[in-house]
């Protein structure tokens, strides 16, 4: 089952020059590069599906606000084109794209009021009068900012201003709204809180939204889909469960999540399953993700909270021994660190309730690694 | 009740003394030792600001020729009841004071400050002291109307009771072209002799002019020295500053040099055949105007630029992306940000050109003197400190109007946005 979404999203890759039949936004073949030396963005092929909620989520200086900023209009791609609607928008100057936008902290103007600065798109799109007013009471209600009209944007706090910038965004009814790291001044709090209502004003809006984040639970928490960004270059574009449970390289399985890595070699290749031996010497049975052939080096990955101490009934092929090196305890659940085979950071989660004993720090265990939940990758390339 | 409350206790000390009695000792102390810290600085502004500008607009009210000259005579003239003819002791006084008075500068002060009150006084004064002394018994109230009839004339004697009085508005309603008539109203100085208000209302236009040039020419640079890469416009910045580090004079002299005749621009204007004889660019308006604006650019473009460093790109971003076209973003969004750049610099070069006197002295015409060329003139040529002191407090008065215009409609807390939230 795995293995078949491997399998399409291989295939997919390749055969990425026809534009999905839903797609509001295609980008294709895009390269930009801003010295004429590096490649910011290179090769890029994306498809944004009509009222999908898609982020971009990559490390600084991955490409994904590049990405954004030629979206909006305000970097030309130095090859490739960009398709809005079916219509190639490359040389679309941004204040024709229609396009709405939040910054990153917020650009509300200074010297206008929060009802000035939603009636801005309104006015510079000549709306009459009437119907400007009453999209501005829509769009102020919907982020429940009513009353706050004729405060300055100083005189509200970040939350307030982010609100209003989002709002001043939709106000113009956009087919795409881009956002650039717009909770990143907020506290953790108010972010999360943000993020949820960004999420259901996106449900009821049914505009297509396109988010830049370098936060990966911030990902997680609001997407539809998520574009994962390394170099420059999309690594993965999938559904927030996809990506966690099957990332398609060791890149994305390190920057999405917790992950153990355990570095090995490839014994062989049955179909699904790889068999890849560890540098102690143990094998350990694995997914097949993009991991080459015999002989080929390999990670093998798993998440904290799919390692599980072994009991009876676990088969010797799925047993690998540990040493616990910390326990931490917190509240409602466990961590054990320890180190197994060349990894002495490996971790391991676990609830409370599972554990019929802990292990103590120094104490040799045994671990069960169940190859439904390992994954044979293809070692990161060396930057 | 206070046993009760136990907040109340615990904000007693050992001693029992309150806690707000504590607070206030304690900031007494802090605000004693800013005070402290700030007094050398404060004394310093009183003695060489404060004291020399009350004391000069003292000088434009002040009306010291009879009160030091004929002290007695005013004295006698106190009593004197405005009817008929002052009494024979205020006669006597006066001679034996003009008599006093006669072959020294004090004589010639009397005669100018009543000749100012009415014209012809001076001869009078001159001609009486000449007469002086009169023979020992004789009666001066007889004999000085001997002499000459205005002195048996009561509006004589009350304008020399006037020309005494402590305080004198003669010097300020000079200063605004305006003067008193023999009944001591208000009224207009004839259109030959009205000067001030022609050289105020010129200092106000070119003061103008030069604050719209150096706006016209700094914002673009500004604005250019805020976009460019730091390398750059660190150039630019130097650039700006350069002629800061020389001294005005020299700059002067180097546009006497580049406007003459014979000059550079001159030359360069003959060689692309754009005219075949030199134009006049010196003492008139255009090298005042050219030298002006170039003194004064830096004054603009600093607090110009400091505030567009401070304007996010994201806005006009932000405004394009919200569909406005980018010279329709500029307006609506950039430049209103620019306004306390603007008005902080239009100010500042207006009050410094209002003040003016080097550049338009040196390469000015006549036409093009200012009001501290006349306050100059004087201070140091006719010596005439009332003159001086009430242009002084003419120019400062507008420039006051004009502080108290830029604050109200410029001014940091024009509007809620950049009040503290």
């Amino acid at each position: 089952m795995h293995r078949d979404i491997f399998v399409d999203d291989r295939v997919a890759a390749r055969a990425a020059t026809a534009p999905e039949a839903d797609a509001l936004v295609s980008m294709r073949a895009i390269q930009k590069s801003y010295d004429g030396r590096s490649l910011i963005v290179a090769n890029l092929d994306l498809d944004i599906r009509r009222g999908e909620f898609l982020t971009l989520l990559g490390p600084s200086g991955s490409g994904k606000t590049t990405c954004l900023m030629m979206l909006a209009g305000f970097e030309t791609p130095t090859s490739g084109e960009i398709r809005l609607a079916g219509k190639i928008i490359n040389r679309l100057p941004p204040h024709k794209r229609d396009i709405g936008m939040v910054f990153q902290n917020y650009a509300l103007f200074p010297h206008m009021t929060v009802l000035e600065n939603m009636r801005f798109p309104l006015t510079v799109r000549k709306l009459p009068r009437a119907g400007i007013d009453a999209k501005v009471k829509r769009a102020l209600d919907m982020v429940q900012l009513a009353g706050f009209e004729h405060r300055y944007p100083q005189q509200l706090s970040g939350g307030q201003q982010q609100r209003v910038a989002l709002a001043r965004a939709l106000v113009f009814d956009p087919q795409l709204v881009l956002m650039d790291e717009p909770l990143g001044a907020l506290d953790k709090q108010l972010r999360e809180h943000m993020q949820l209502e960004i999420k259901h004003i996106h449900q009821s809006l049914g505009a297509t939204f396109v988010f830049v984040t370098h936060d990966q639970s911030e990902a997680l928490t609001m997407s539809d889909r998520i574009a994962v960004f390394d170099r420059g270059v999309i690594q993965q574009i999938d559904t927030p469960a996809n990506l966690y449970e099957n990332p398609a390289n060791a890149f994305v399985a390190s920057f999405i999540g917790e992950n153990n890595a355990l570095a090995g070699t490839v014994l062989g290749r049955d179909g699904e399953l790889s068999s890849v031996r560890l540098s102690t010497g143990a094998c350990v049975l694995a997914r097949t993700g993009d991991a080459g052939g015999a002989g080929q080096p390999a990670i093998v990955s798993i998440r904290p909270e799919r390692v599980r101490l072994a009991r009876d009934a676990t088969p010797l092929a799925w047993r690998v021994p540990a040493r616990v090196t910390e326990q931490i305890y917190l509240g409602d659940h466990i961590r054990l660190r320890m180190t197994v085979a060349d990894c002495d950071n490996f971790t391991m989660k676990t609830p409370i309730s599972k554990l019929d004993r802990c292990p103590c720090a120094g104490e040799q265990i045994e671990l069960e690694l169940a190859p439904e939940h390992l994954l044979a990758l293809a070692p990161n390339p060396a930057p | 009740m206070t046993a009760a409350n136990p907040t109340l206790d615990a904000l007693r000390d050992d001693g029992g003394v309150p806690l707000r009695t504590r607070l206030r000792r304690a900031e007494r102390s802090r605000k004693l030792r800013y005070a402290a810290l700030i007094l050398p600085l404060a004394l310093f502004v009183l003695v060489v600001f404060v004291w020399p500008i009350a004391s000069l607009l003292a000088r434009s009210v002040d009306n010291p020729e009879l009160r030091d000259n004929l002290p007695l005579t005013l004295a006698a003239l106190e009593r004197w009841p405005d009817e008929g003819l002052p009494d024979a002791a205020v006669f006597d006084t006066f001679a034996r004071e003009l008599e006093a008075a006669r072959g020294s500068p004090a004589i010639a002060a009397i005669a100018r400050r009543l000749n100012r009150e009415h014209t012809g006084l001076r001869s009078l004064v001159m001609k009486t002291a000449r007469k002086l002394p009169l023979a020992d018994g004789a009666d001066a109230r007889a004999e000085l109307p001997a002499i000459d009839a205005q002195w048996g004339e009561t509006e004589t004697w009350r304008t020399i009771r006037r020309a005494g009085s402590p305080l004198t508005a003669f010097y300020l309603l000079s200063a605004v072209d305006l003067t008193t008539d023999a009944s001591g109203d208000i009224v207009s100085l004839p259109d030959g002799e009205a000067i001030y208000l022609d050289v105020l209302v010129r200092t106000l236009v070119m003061s103008l002019v030069v604050t719209a040039l150096c706006l016209l020419l700094g914002f673009p640079l500004a604005y250019l020295m805020a976009t460019l890469p730091v390398r750059q416009s660190n150039l630019l910045m130097i650039l700006v500053l350069l002629p800061f580090w020389t001294s005005v004079l020299v700059r002067v002299a180097a546009w006497i040099v580049l406007l003459q005749n014979g000059g550079l621009v001159n030359q360069a204007l003959m060689a692309l055949g754009l005219t075949d004889a030199p134009v006049q660019l010196l003492f008139n308006s255009i090298g005042v105007y050219v030298a002006m604006t170039h003194i004064l650019l830096p004054f603009v473009v600093l607090p110009l630029y400091s505030v567009m460093k401070g304007i996010s790109p994201a806005y006009m971003r932000a405004a394009v992306s919200l569909g406005c076209p980018p010279w329709r973003s500029f307006w609506k969004v950039y430049f209103p940000q620019t306004l306390p750049g603007i008005g902080a610099g239009a100010l500042l070069v207006f009050i410094m050109s209002m003040g003016y006197y080097i550049t338009p002295a040196l390469l000015g015409g006549p036409q093009e003197q200012m009001i501290s060329y006349f306050i100059a003139f004087y201070t140091n040529q006719t010596i005439n400190w009332g003159m001086a002191a009430a242009l002084s407090a003419v120019l400062l008065a507008a420039t006051l109007v004009l502080y108290m215009f830029y604050s109200r409609y410029f001014g940091p807390t024009r509007t809620g946005q950049l009040q503290p939230r």
